[in-house]
């Protein structure tokens, strides 16, 4: 039940693409303990399916740019490849500490941001 | 004139080319943090893509988007065969959240038509920062 909540939460939340994985694996850590890896590996899990079903939709709506997506995905595999690598090869207890040090950038980056108050745009759940 | 002419097209030819290898940069740039991000960290991408788009390659915020989760779920692919092939997996515990955060994003969604995120937004800021010190100490 307290899964589902979780789940629940973080998708009310990233539904309103406020956030994503920054809610949902700060909110397992926290509330299940479960290790660093596999809160992480529920976040990407979790993103796939939705992230299909979202990418149809804006597919449809001529909203995705291929001439940029393709080049900086292709780039974007080989980060994926060593940060995953790297992710793997530390301790659970670091990789934590990391993750919360990347968290607290993000969060006074949301702070300073301006925002565009532009709310009659749909923003789409991402990761 | 006629020499004026070359001159000017071998000048408009160099700053193509300057204006293409400036855009790779950015590509390449852009590619490698956000996959760096979504390997290491597991998330993330969305939140660097997203304004490294708006902001270095002046792309509009709702292409932005939807570029981004284009970018991602590739990425996101390759990354989480590396975490399950090192069975940092748990099926179960998979299974529950994302069958709450299936009812939760088409929540969410419904709920943007009411009311504005900008305020949440600053609100969930605090949030993190006080869940990013909970995790470093």
């Amino acid at each position: 039940m307290l899964l589902f909540l979780i789940g629940l939460i973080s998708g009310i939340i990233s539904g309103m693409g406020i956030g994503g994985g920054t809610v949902l694996i700060p909110a397992l850590v926290i509330f299940v303990h479960p290790d660093q890896h596999i809160a992480q590996s529920v976040n990407l899990l979790f993103f796939i399916p939705t992230a299909i079903i979202a990418l149809i939709v804006h597919i449809k709506n001529k909203r995705v740019n291929f001439k940029i997506s393709i080049p900086v995905a292709v780039f974007g595999l080989v980060g994926a490849y060593f940060g995953s690598k790297i992710a793997i090869s530390l301790p659970g207890n670091s990789l934590r500490k990391y993750f919360g040090v990347f968290l607290l950038v993000l969060g006074f980056y949301e702070m300073i941001r301006k925002d565009k108050r532009n709310p009659q745009k749909k923003r789409v759940s991402s990761n | 004139m006629v020499m004026n002419n070359y001159r000017f097209q071998l000048g408009l030819k160099k700053v193509k080319s300057k204006g293409l290898l400036a855009k790779y940069t950015k590509y390449i740039i852009i590619g490698i943090v956000t996959g760096m991000a979504n390997g290491l960290f597991g998330s993330g991408g969305g939140t660097i893509a997203v304004p490294a788009m708006v902001l270095l390659l002046d792309e509009e915020e709702h292409i932005a988007h939807a570029t981004a989760i284009s970018i991602i779920l590739p990425l996101t692919v390759v990354s989480a065969y590396f975490y399950i092939s090192n069975s940092y997996v748990d099926w179960s515990l998979t299974l529950k959240v994302i069958l709450g955060g299936l009812l939760g994003g088409y929540l969410g969604a419904k709920l943007l038509n009411i009311c504005p995120s900008h305020i949440l937004r600053k609100i969930f800021a605090v949030f993190m920062i006080a869940a990013a010190v909970r995790m470093i100490f």
